[in-house]
Order: C-alpha cells, then sequence, then structure tokens
C-alpha cells in the first residue's frame, strides 16, 4: 500500500511510525517532583505559621518564596532542565507559572524593556490569566446568585 | 558566524571577493537577516533566497545554474542556523521549563559555505533536481520529518526518472534534516516504487548528533544541518576519493509560526544536486 496516497492514510501511518513519549516515566517523575515541590511549599507554610503569622499571611510567604526561588532558578538556566525532567510536575504548582513569565522577560530583554520585557512576559502566561481570571468571575458570579 | 564560513571558504580557494560574482544565501530568521546582516561588508552581488532548510542545495542549484550559463565565474552558497534562534522564533523561550515531544528535531547551530567554479578539478555539481512542493496535510511542528518526507521522495523519483539512475548508481545518498522519523519514512515511500535506499543511504539530521548523548530526540535540522555535514564530513570525503558520486537531498519545511497557530499544514520541498569527483 502506498501511504502518501490521500493525507488521511499518510496521517495513519505518520502517527505509527512516530515514537511516543515515555508517559509512565513522565508521569512518574511528574508526580514526585511535583509531591516535592508541594512538600517544600507546606514547610514553609509550617515554619511560617510556628513563627506567628496567620493562614493567610503564611501563604503569601509559601507563594513569594517558591516564585522567588523559581525566578532564580530560570535565570541561571537550572529551572528548564527540572522541567524537561518533571513535566507537568513543575509545571502545574505555581513556579510553573513563575517561569513561563521570568523565560519571555529573559529571552524578549534585547527587544527593549517596554515592548520586549514588558509586552512580551506574557506571551505564555497570558492565556492562563485572561481565561483563569474571566473563570473565576464566572464562578464568583455563580456563587454570588446562589448562595 | 555565517560571515566566518564565507571568509573561511574564501580563504581556503585563494580567491579575493571581488572575484566572486554571485552570493547566495539564506537562512532561517525572519527575512533572512542572518544572511544580510552578516554578509553586508563583503560587498560581493547578493541574492538572498529561502527554501528552509533546503536553502543551502537551492543555493548550489542556482548557482550551478548560473555557472552553466555562462553567467558567472565564481559563486558561494551559504546559509546558517542557530538553535536558540530558531527555538525563539519558531517555539518557546530557551529558559520555559517545558518537554519535546519524541518526534521534535534540535536546530543544528552552525553556518556552511561552498564556492562553485565553472573551471577546476572538481568534485562536480553534475545534475539539479529542482524540488516541488509537496503537502500531505501534515499539521504537527514537532514532527517536520514526517511533513518533509513525501517532498524528499517526490524530488528522488524525479531525479531518478530524470537521469535514469538508480540508487546503486550513488555511493551515498544523503537527504538534508528529515531525521529518524523521516528518514524511516523516506526508505518506506521509495520501496512502494521498488528502490531500496538501505546502506548507501543516510540524513544529515541523523549524523550530526549522538540520539543517545546528546538527547536530540529525532535529529538535527536547521539550514546548517546538511550545509556542516556537506562541507566538512562529505566533501573532504569525495576530496580523498572515499566517495565518488553523491547525491545531496536539502530538505525544507516551508512554514512559519503564525502559519502554525493558524492551523495551516506545513508544506514540504526538497531539492537534489548530484556531485561527482572522477
Amino acid at each position: 500500500m502506498n501511504p502518501i496516497e490521500t493525507p488521511q492514510t499518510y496521517q495513519e501511518y505518520v502517527n505509527q511510525k512516530s515514537p511516543n513519549s515515555p508517559i509512565l516515566k513522565n508521569c512518574f517523575n511528574a508526580f514526585w517532583v511535583g509531591g516535592l515541590i508541594c512538600s517544600i511549599g507546606q514547610i514553609i507554610f509550617e515554619f511560617c505559621q510556628y513563627q506567628g503569622l496567620d493562614q493567610t499571611s503564611a501563604s503569601t510567604v509559601v507563594s513569594i518564596v517558591l516564585i522567588g526561588i523559581t525566578a532564580i532558578l530560570t535565570g541561571i538556566n537550572i529551572f528548564n532542565r527540572i522541567g524537561k525532567f518533571a513535566g507537568a510536575g513543575t509545571f502545574v504548582p505555581i513556579t510553573g507559572f513563575a517561569n513561563s513569565i521570568v523565560s519571555p522577560a529573559i529571552e524578549y530583554k534585547s527587544e527593549g524593556y517596554v515592548m520586549g520585557v514588558g509586552a512580551k512576559m506574557f506571551t505564555v502566561a497570558g492565556p492562563v490569566l485572561v481565561f483563569g481570571i474571566s473563570a473565576s468571575v464566572l464562578i464568583g458570579m455563580i456563587t454570588c446568585l446562589l448562595i | 558566524m555565517i560571515r566566518e564560513a564565507v571568509n573561511g571558504v574564501l580563504n581556503k580557494s585563494n580567491l579575493a571577493s571581488t572575484e566572486i560574482d554571485f552570493l547566495f544565501a539564506g537562512d532561517l530568521l525572519n527575512q533572512c537577516i542572518s544572511s544580510s546582516f552578516g554578509l553586508r561588508d563583503l560587498k560581493i552581488p547578493y541574492f538572498g533566497i529561502f527554501g528552509a532548510c533546503s536553502t543551502f542545495i537551492e543555493g548550489m542549484s542556482l548557482g550551478s545554474i548560473f555557472l552553466d550559463g555562462n553567467a558567472a565565474n565564481h559563486v558561494i552558497c551559504a546559509t546558517s542556523s542557530h538553535f536558540c534562534s530558531a527555538e525563539k522564533q519558531f517555539r518557546f523561550p530557551l529558559e520555559l521549563g517545558n518537554q519535546r515531544p519524541q518526534s521534535a528535531q534540535w536546530t543544528v547551530t552552525g553556518a556552511g559555505a561552498a564556492i562553485l567554479s565553472r573551471t577546476g578539478n572538481g568534485p562536480y555539481v553534475t545534475y539539479t533536481t529542482p524540488g516541488r512542493i509537496m503537502d500531505l496535510d501534515i499539521k504537527d511542528a514537532n514532527n517536520m520529518g514526517a511533513a518533509m518526507a513525501p517532498a524528499a521522495f517526490d524530488t528522488l523519483m524525479t531525479h531518478f526518472e530524470d537521469t535514469g539512475r538508480t540508487p546503486s548508481d550513488y555511493d551515498a545518498i544523503f537527504t538534508g534534516d528529515l531525521g529518524y522519523v523521516g528518514k524511516d519514512i523516506l526508505q518506506d515511500l521509495a520501496k512502494t516504487k521498488g528502490f531500496q535506499i538501505q546502506s548507501n543511504y543516510e540524513d544529515c539530521g541523523v549524523l550530526i548528533f549522538d540520539q543517545q548523548k546528546q538527547d536530540t530526540h529525532s535529529g538535527g535540522s536547521g539550514c546548517a544541518c546538511i550545509a556542516t555535514v556537506f562541507s566538512s564530513f562529505i566533501y573532504p570525503k569525495l576530496m580523498n576519493h572515499e566517495l565518488k558520486r553523491v547525491l545531496l537531498i536539502g530538505t525544507g519545511a516551508l512554514m512559519n509560526s503564525t502559519s502554525t497557530q493558524q492551523s495551516e499544514s506545513i508544506p514540504g520541498i526538497a531539492h537534489a544536486v548530484s556531485v561527482e569527483i572522477l
């Protein structure tokens, strides 16, 4: 059979030929690295409460510390290696969000501080903000009406 | 980098830049700026060309046609690509911690240049087969090998039909940057027409990286892939007669980042030249 007869047959043939990502390995790495990041967050949280901060302030400190660590690791070319290894494990927690803002800021600095860093900082994280905020507004309205 | 490559080939050939009639160059960056910015000080009449990763072979085809038509005595064909600038333009920022699919390829950082002359002792460009644009509706920008393989196949078949040659007439056949996935597909496609391209066929994207140690997934890609492999690996083998007749097929994916976002498919192109030493 000639696989390039139609685009459909070729697509099926290509899917067969292309190697799949190692899903089990990726899931396992994502699971333990993601868990580790969350545990670090929890340790910071407990420590802050132990030092006498209330729950809201302690949560804020956790976010600030994790974002700070991610930004520094992104800047010194380490976070992308962790991300390549752990995938969603680093991308789903707040670390992924910080990385997705810091990395374009570094990349586009050559285009100036206003149109480069300022405008392109959100090229990756922009959609998360738009749809995340829209969803929270929507759910807020539903909650307000029902409760 | 491209200026280094062109100055390097000028030094090796003992030709002055004023003796070069035309310069054919191109690259992957928007409006081919690496070539025009890198080569602006050379003051050689310049044709900027774009054939994506097939640019080097496209330049060699055009250059040899210029020589054959007595329009020039010496021409330079040059190209370059860079991993970081290609990632920035086509994919994500470098520091973004993401995972690449197994079919994705790694852009070669390098530059290559060749001088073609009307007279000399060879190696000679004996045939050129310009490619047709082939599009089989592959939309995955992380699977360029699959998008370009049908174009490489079409050009290969046209070349054999045109010249009456068969794969066994060549000591080696090289494709530009099909990678592991595309190489496998091309071998399969050739079989459907009864051509066996196995032992004497290699892909420059497969040759240039160590897949395991360098973790480059489906191999190398980019304009510099075939340009560097030809200039530094194949050409010396021709000069010491280890290879006498080779077919070079430059393969390119004619897309940009906007066309991918707009869910357009990826058209492929492949140009071939046969290079021989007597």
